[in-house]
């Protein structure tokens, strides 16, 4: 009897000691460059693209995963299941579509998966071990979305670390991003053309 | 016209998560602006989010929403910290300002230290022809 109930309390623990693969989540409002930081990351370590990536709004509308990604940098090694989110959004309008170009029946599609893309990006906040948050440094970080995801990640206790993507364009201001979040690290970085990304391997580094 | 719907702190602090995220967006889907007495807690922001992106449709485009807080980030130190943590304590989520308008009337909520700027949804050209 005694060691049946052991048995039951073995297996019990081991279900919550088994080592799980950390999970880097990909979080921001959309059109930061959250795919195409995904799709360099892929590329830089196992050679592949991530997801389809394009200047209209809500490219991304499912959650993406590839698993298993190991990096390293300056001798140290990481491996994790990297998560690429839709882009948080507080309004979707298909009209905005319509404007770019697409299709009456199209445009209706996509906004529908784009709610969705943000429900599922909200709800994977609770299965995420570190998230990094990719805004365009060209924009305005004091935006509410920017505001409102970093404030339940740090009241879920979870390490950011905050990318201003696209340094490339002159527009492009980090210490602005520094300045609105100063109690997290900030790395400066162009996604698409690969700028600063061995700093931003480092960061990752030292956050996870 | 914009119609202002002024929310005291009284008319909601008995609510659950729930009932103060039904309740904001009751009155927003009706083209209404919500000014609320104090703020929601952050992970209620993102609920508001999730169930603000369930109920688009035709005719609800989403909300802009802004949470002015009094807390200045410059201020820091052991008795600014000290007083921070004493009027938290005390007012709790009583503190601050929501502002949240439905997509179809509020364009962009600029907020700035000391002011506030609702950039409202300019009429489509069609429609100012048609005035003319």
């Amino acid at each position: 009897m005694i060691g049946k109930i052991k048995n039951i309390f073995n297996k019990f623990l081991a279900k919550f000691i088994k080592k799980k693969d950390m999970k880097i989540g990909l979080y921001g409002p959309p059109n930061g460059g959250k795919t195409t930081l995904a799709n360099r990351i892929c590329k830089d370590w196992i050679g592949e693209d991530m997801g389809t990536v394009s200047n209209m709004a809500h490219e991304t509308r499912e959650i993406q995963i590839k698993e298993q990604i190991k990096i390293k940098s300056k001798g140290k090694e990481l491996t994790f299941n990297l998560i690429d989110t839709p882009g948080i959004a507080t309004k979707i309008d298909y009209e905005e579509f319509l404007k770019a170009g697409m299709k009456e029946a199209d445009a209706k599609k996509r906004a529908k998966e784009a709610t969705k893309g943000v429900i599922d990006s909200i709800k994977w906040l609770d299965d995420v071990d570190i998230v990094i948050v990719v805004l365009d440094a060209t924009l305005d970080p004091y935006s509410q979305v920017n505001i409102t995801i970093i404030g339940n990640l740090q009241a879920r206790k979870i390490p950011v670390l905050i990318v201003g993507n696209k340094i490339d364009l002159k527009k492009a201001k980090i210490k602005k991003i520094e300045a609105a979040f100063p109690q997290y690290d900030v790395v400066g970085i162009s996604a698409k053309y690969g700028k600063k990304i061995d700093k931003f391997y480092e960061k990752l580094f030292e956050v996870s | 016209m914009v119609t202002l719907r002024i929310l005291p702190y009284s008319e909601i602090e008995h609510l659950s998560s729930l009932g103060r995220i039904r309740k904001i967006l009751t009155i927003a889907k009706e083209n209404k602006i919500v000014l609320m007495q104090g703020r929601l807690r952050k992970e209620e922001e993102a609920e508001l989010i999730k169930t603000t992106m369930e109920e688009i449709d035709k005719y609800f485009k989403g909300i802009e929403l802004a949470v002015i807080y009094p807390k200045d980030q410059k201020e820091s130190g052991v008795f600014s910290n000290l007083k921070y943590n004493i009027i938290n304590t005390l007012l709790g989520d009583r503190q601050g300002l929501t502002i949240v308008g439905p997509a179809s009337i509020v364009k962009q909520i600029k907020k700035d230290p000391k002011k506030i700027e609702l950039l409202t949804q300019e009429k489509s050209k069609s429609s100012k022809r048609k005035k003319r």
